[in-house]
């Protein structure tokens, strides 16, 4: 309820989106959860599919392309030894299906480590159908709204301020993994935080809420929504911030420094003595008095 | 002997004739006011047309000695806006996403130089571009004068002295790097503090006197402020000059070639071409390094943000010159002893104290431990090629690598993410690797340059391949060979023989190769062991062929000529091959030499 | 010239004769007037280059605002990329010009010098050592080892003040105990009953809050004074060591995947854990966690620790645990610490074992 009560202030604070009570009870019906919201028709007249069609889809979709994992009612599947093979989704809500398929990460292509990103298999839609049946086996967090993760609507000084305090936030809670630029980082046993350059807003408020594979959860009782939006807002600007320096040699720090101090300096440095200690052309002929 | 003296003189004459100044004017006039206050001129007399040799490995000193010049002038720049103090400011700068936050002065005058100061970003970066350019081009100096056995008596001190200004190169490099106090810096300073407790009995104490307390105090970023502008660039410029003198005491050493001998030194005069070729490079140097400082990103100190005991970032690495140890500090396993009420914490003080004060001890020590087992006690001018000495090559190769492994090491996160594999396996491959991969790497070198001294002296025997392959009368073919040019030939064989000694006592050249070499008679368990040490130093190694070799092989060599001279008439190929003596015509000397 | 000393070696088995220095060869530029009036121009032209980079400079510093505020260009700071480049071409020109007019123009004949050894010749080492002798006979250093080892023993003693006078670069470790909340190694501003809040913006935690996976990056209330709390400020060094010792990492558990140590058993609130921060290595700030696995990682050299199973160590170069946390609830529901941290927290040090702080040690680990 929390979320629905700082979704509806976060609305009343900017009027001007567009079906925002769209958003405001497609979130409410999620959050409350269960068959019983999934059942009741949307009262929407734009929205030309109603919910019990989007789960009865979604479980069409889940059925063919998730269940040999997740098993048929996504209460996972684990095999004979104990080892899993897909995790229950009961209660992942429908944010956790909106990350993992809405960014490629699921279905699995092969057995890994950790589901990489890729071009996604699902088209918007069919991920919406999917995370609307998963929302309805159990309550869980919901896709959030663009009012969650948007900074648009804030005045210059609120952004600043959001900018300053999101920094602080990311650099506590997400650079030790996704490094200072959000360039990503190494996990024990081949795991890896991906980079954040390009990941979608959404996507980023959704793994923070959800955490997806080995991430933690950054519950909203851990970092507040407020919190989670200023910390887009600075991951956001970082992205846009021009190379006050020159080109940021993949914002891996010291590492890819020393390798272009190595490749880049004394290679031409070399290069430069090689030339200057080279032989100069010579002439066949003689200087008029030596010859 | 005689021939190149005669050359010198030859060379000389015409040299000054062209170097006399038409009208001493001006700078006579100027040269003669100060050496009448300074007695300049039997200095410069010696000086002025010093000869220096041109190589291109011999200029990767000077990169040394000019970034060292660069770091001066834009180090002077940054203090005359940076403030070494960890009292806490709200940041007011210009840079919005770090706007309102409590920093240290140190980070907000370093934000400010970046981004208010007109030219200080540039001026930063430099700096610090400057400094790894400087330790890496001090490497690559070392690793050109052992190669060639530049380190030989008599420039053993000279060796020392490099070692020192590489080991004060890098306290320099980590007292700058932990100055900005951003996170990143401050992240180097805590291990630190966890490196410097570590060292048992004292550690806490000199932990406590550092930091003035506690870690992080408020006293650490002055302290090493100081001893990042005064105290290492002055023992740094202190050594240099020791450095420089010794250089031009002993002159530069050469590559063995035609005039060139252990007795003189041939190249260009100082004044003018090599002073204009060095002072040339010192703004290639200086430019680059510009070139640099404006396209290349290097610390981006606001992205990192003011340092905060809490905070840390993946990607937390010191600059590349301190990677090794860093390296080796993770790859070590977890040991540590309690014993009584006292903690020992091998598992940072042996990769993190021990090992690299182990490590720089070995290299400071190479030019003797060689010596000593070689008994080699003449002076050596000419350079060696690296296959000639094999096991010295090996050895620093071997070093190399271990170096490199460990440097890996440090690096084992970045190389998971590019390579898509696990840190954890990456770390157990590393601590088998390395001790295995140093041992690996000393047998393939030491092998590689036992072939390619054997290569050598089957070229100087049996000449070059042509690719000409000749068919004989009775239809057998074989491959046509031509002489080495004399030049390659002479500089090839110029090299030392009668290294090769037995384990029980004189080498097998005699009694008076031994007492060329200087050797004394040896005596003891110590001798004998040197004795042991010198026959592995020298095993396998090829000597260059005997005068007898050489003029058998020519000889059979003339006979092969003279048969397949006979065929030319019926060969169909490698009729423009046939003068033999064509490699001998490209060079004019030999004609008149003979 | 013929000086050859003999210590300089000669080398006795020359295999093959001396070619000698070869003939000097003239370039284009030393027989071609035309050639050398164009290396000439090329010359003053890289100069002229220079100049004019250097010009380009001076207009780019007066014209192009650095930093955030200022002019970008192609998504790069347009001030440093165009001072770097002009200053970079200024600085080049003249290089690649001297050199050029060294390899093309200057008179480069190859000449010769003679070495001679590094060593001084017998007489001068013989006159040498007279005058040493001479001079410290006359001192009669030799004859008087009174006098000589008087004045070694006061000049090594003026060692003494050297090092004494750096005494007060610090205080002892264990001078600092009691100077401030949490001074010294073995202590923290942790105290019994003070509250968790998040780090950054220091609101105190209630369990339910906290979900299973989440990861708190937590720190103690004394961080965070506020008028409600009535903590006293920390300032400046005070704050900065606080933080340094008293950083926590806060997790939920399941309570079945909880493998509590010996004593530690009510230590946690319904699975959720809190453990130092501050690696126990080299001490960086550690929170790189698997969710999955418990494991967290450190960033720096990788030392990782089971979280569920009392912070042991389970991968890395670190010799010890994570220090834990003992967690409660007070009245108003929020999570509190029992007590500080019963060890030190961060890295080892000679002394750590010496002060019997608490009962936690290695042993119930095992």
């Amino acid at each position: 309820m929390r979320l629905l009560n700082r979704s509806a202030a976060s609305i009343s604070r900017h009027r001007r989106r567009r079906g925002a009570g769209l958003v405001l009870l497609l979130m409410g019906l999620l959050l409350s959860g269960g068959l019983y919201a999934a059942f009741s028709p949307s009262s929407t007249a734009d929205d030309a599919r109603t919910q019990a069609e989007m789960v009865e889809n979604g479980r069409r979709l889940f059925l063919t392309g998730c269940a040999s994992c997740h098993g048929q009612n996504a209460e996972g599947l684990t095999t004979i030894n104990g080892q899993m093979i897909g995790p229950s989704l009961v209660g992942v809500g429908a944010a956790a299906v909106d990350f993992q398929v809405g960014t490629g990460r699921m279905p699995m292509a092969f057995p890994g480590v950790q589901a990489p990103e890729k071009p996604e298999v699902y088209n918007e839609e069919e991920v919406a159908d999917l995370a609307a049946y998963v929302a309805s086996l159990a309550p869980g967090p919901a896709i959030p709204s663009e009012e969650d993760y948007s900074t648009e609507g804030m005045s210059e000084e609120e952004k600043e301020a959001a900018i300053v305090r999101g920094g602080q936030i990311f650099l506590t809670n997400c650079t030790a993994c996704h490094n200072f630029t959000g360039a990503g980082g190494a996990m024990p046993h081949g795991g890896y935080a991906p980079s954040l350059l390009e990941t979608d807003p959404k996507h980023i408020y959704e793994a923070m809420l959800t955490g997806p594979q080995s991430m933690d959860v950054f519950s909203n009782g851990n970092i507040p929504p407020e919190a989670k939006k200023d910390v887009i807002a600075y991951i956001e600007s970082m992205r846009e911030q021009p190379g006050y320096g020159g080109f940021g040699l993949g914002g891996l720090g010291p590492v890819s420094e020393g390798a272009f101090a190595w490749i880049a300096g004394i290679g031409t440095m070399v290069g430069f003595a090689v030339w200057i200690a080279a032989h100069t052309t010579r002439s066949q002929k003689k200087k008029g008095h030596a010859a | 002997m005689s021939s190149h003296i005669t050359d010198t003189s030859k060379v000389a004459t015409s040299n000054s004739s062209a170097a006399v100044a038409k009208k001493p004017s001006k700078v006579g006039a100027a040269a003669g006011w100060a050496d009448e206050r300074l007695g300049l001129a039997a200095m410069g007399k010696k000086n002025l047309r010093k000869v220096f040799p041109d190589h291109w490995s011999f200029m990767l000193g000077e990169i040394a000695l000019w970034s060292f010049v660069v770091l001066l002038l834009t180090g002077v720049f940054l203090t005359l806006w940076f403030r070494p103090s960890m009292s806490e400011i709200a940041y007011n700068g210009s840079y919005d996403q770090l706007r309102g936050i409590m920093m240290s002065e140190a980070m907000a005058s370093t934000l400010d130089i970046s981004f208010d100061v007109r030219g200080g970003l540039l001026m930063r970066q430099m700096h610090h571009w400057a400094a790894m350019l400087f330790i890496a081009s001090m490497m690559i100096h070392l690793l050109r004068v052992f190669f060639t056995g530049a380190h030989r008596k008599p420039r053993e001190l000279n060796w020392v002295i490099g070692c020192l200004l590489l080991l004060l190169g890098t306290l320099e490099g980590f007292t700058g790097y932990s100055l900005p106090d951003d996170l990143l810096s401050g992240t180097g300073v805590r291990a630190a503090d966890g490196f410097i407790k570590a060292i048992p009995v004292v550690g806490t104490y000199v932990s406590f006197f550092l930091f003035g307390g506690e870690f992080p105090g408020e006293a650490i970023i002055p302290r090493l402020y100081t001893i990042h502008v005064l105290l290492i660039p002055g023992l740094l410029l202190a050594l240099i000059a020791a450095h420089m003198l010794l250089l031009v005491y002993h002159k530069h050493t050469q590559w063995a070639g035609p005039g060139r001998t252990e007795d003189n030194v041939v190249g260009y005069p100082m004044l003018p071409v090599y002073a204009a070729k060095a002072g040339g490079f010192f703004f290639i140097v200086f430019g680059v390094t510009a070139i640099m400082g404006a396209t290349m990103s290097i610390n981006a100190v606001w992205k990192f943000g003011p340092y905060d005991p809490t905070k840390v970032t993946a990607g937390s690495q010191p600059d590349w010159y301190m990677g090794w140890p860093d390296g080796a500090l993770r790859i070590m396993p977890g040991i540590e002893s309690h014993i009584g009420p006292y903690t020992i914490a091998w598992n940072i003080f042996l990769p993190i104290i021990v090992l690299p004060g182990l490590l720089f001890t070995v290299l400071l020590l190479l030019p003797f431990l060689e010596a000593w087992i070689t008994g080699d006690k003449r002076e050596h001018h000419l350079l060696q090629r690296p296959r000639n000495a094999p096991t010295r090559t090996a050895t620093m190769v071997a070093l190399m690598t271990l170096y490199g492994l460990f440097w890996a090491a440090g690096g084992n996160d970045i190389i998971a993410i590019l390579f898509n594999s696990s840190i954890n396996d990456i770390t157990y491959f590393l601590r088998a690797a390395v001790f295995i991969g140093p041992v690996i790497a000393f047998v393939i070198t030491r092998r590689i340059c036992i072939a390619l001294q054997r290569h050598d002296n089957e070229m100087l025997l049996h000449g070059y391949e042509t690719g000409v392959i000749m068919r004989s009368a009775d239809g057998a073919y074989s491959e046509k060979h031509l002489p080495v040019a004399p030049e390659k030939a002479y500089a090839w064989t110029v090299r030392d023989r009668g290294h090769v000694t037995s384990i029980e006592g004189p080498s097998t050249d005699g009694a008076t190769a031994e007492d060329a070499n200087g050797v004394p008679a040896p005596k003891g368990r110590l001798a004998g062991v040197r004795e042991k040490v010198r026959a592995l130093y020298y095993a396998d190694d090829v000597q260059k062929p005997t005068a007898e070799e050489l003029a058998e092989a020519h000889h059979h060599a003339e006979h092969e000529h003279a048969l397949q001279a006979a065929l030319d008439g019926h060969a169909a190929d490698g009729h423009q091959f046939d003068d033999h003596g064509g490699s001998v015509s490209e060079n004019p000397l030999r004609g008149g030499e003979h | 010239m013929t000086d050859v000393h003999p210590k300089i070696n000669a080398r006795t088995d020359a295999l093959l004769p001396d070619p000698g220095i070869a003939e000097h060869a003239w370039r284009p530029t030393d027989v071609d007037a035309k050639a050398e009036r164009r290396a000439e121009r090329q010359v003053a032209g890289l100069f002229g280059l220079s100049a004019i980079c250097t010009v380009l400079f001076v207009v780019a510093y007066v014209t192009l605002e650095p930093g955030p505020d200022g002019d970008i260009f192609l998504g790069l700071g347009a001030s440093n990329l165009a001072l770097g480049l002009t200053l970079g071409g200024a600085l080049l020109f003249i290089g690649i010009g001297i050199i050029q007019w060294a390899r093309k123009l200057m008179a480069d004949h190859e000449i010769v010098e003679m070495r001679h050894p590094a060593a001084s010749s017998e007489e001068d080492r013989e006159a040498t050592l007279a005058a040493l002798n001479a001079g410290l006979e006359e001192s009669g250093i030799g004859r008087r080892p009174l006098i000589r080892n008087s004045l070694l023993g006061s000049v090594a003693l003026l060692g003494a003040p050297a090092v004494v006078l750096l005494r007060d670069l610090g205080p002892l470790p264990s001078e600092v105990v009691g100077d401030y909340q949490g001074a010294g190694l073995e202590h923290t501003v942790w105290t019994k009953g003070m509250r968790v809040v998040r780090d950054v913006v220091g609101t105190p935690i209630r369990p339910s809050e906290v979900e299973i996976g989440d990861l708190f990056n937590a720190e103690p209330e004394a961080i965070f004074p506020t008028e409600e709390n009535g903590l006293p400020e920390l300032h400046g060094a005070e704050l900065q060591v606080a933080k340094s010792k008293a950083a926590i990492v806060m997790l939920r558990i399941p309570v079945d995947e909880l493998v509590p140590g010996e004593g530690r058993e009510n230590w946690h609130v319904d699975g959720i854990v809190a453990y130092s921060k501050i690696c126990t290595h080299v001490g960086c700030p550690i929170s790189l966690n698997e969710r999955t696995t418990h494991h967290l990682l450190c960033p720096c050299h990788q030392s990782t620790f089971d979280l569920a199973d009392s912070g042991r160590v389970v991968f890395g170069p670190a010799g010890r645990h994570l220090p834990q946390l003992p967690l409660a609830v007070d009245e108003d529901g929020y999570l509190i610490a029992q007590s500080d941290f019963t060890e030190p927290v961060g890295p080892s040090y000679w002394e750590r074992d010496h002060d019997d702080i608490g009962e936690q040690g290695e042993a119930d680990l095992s």
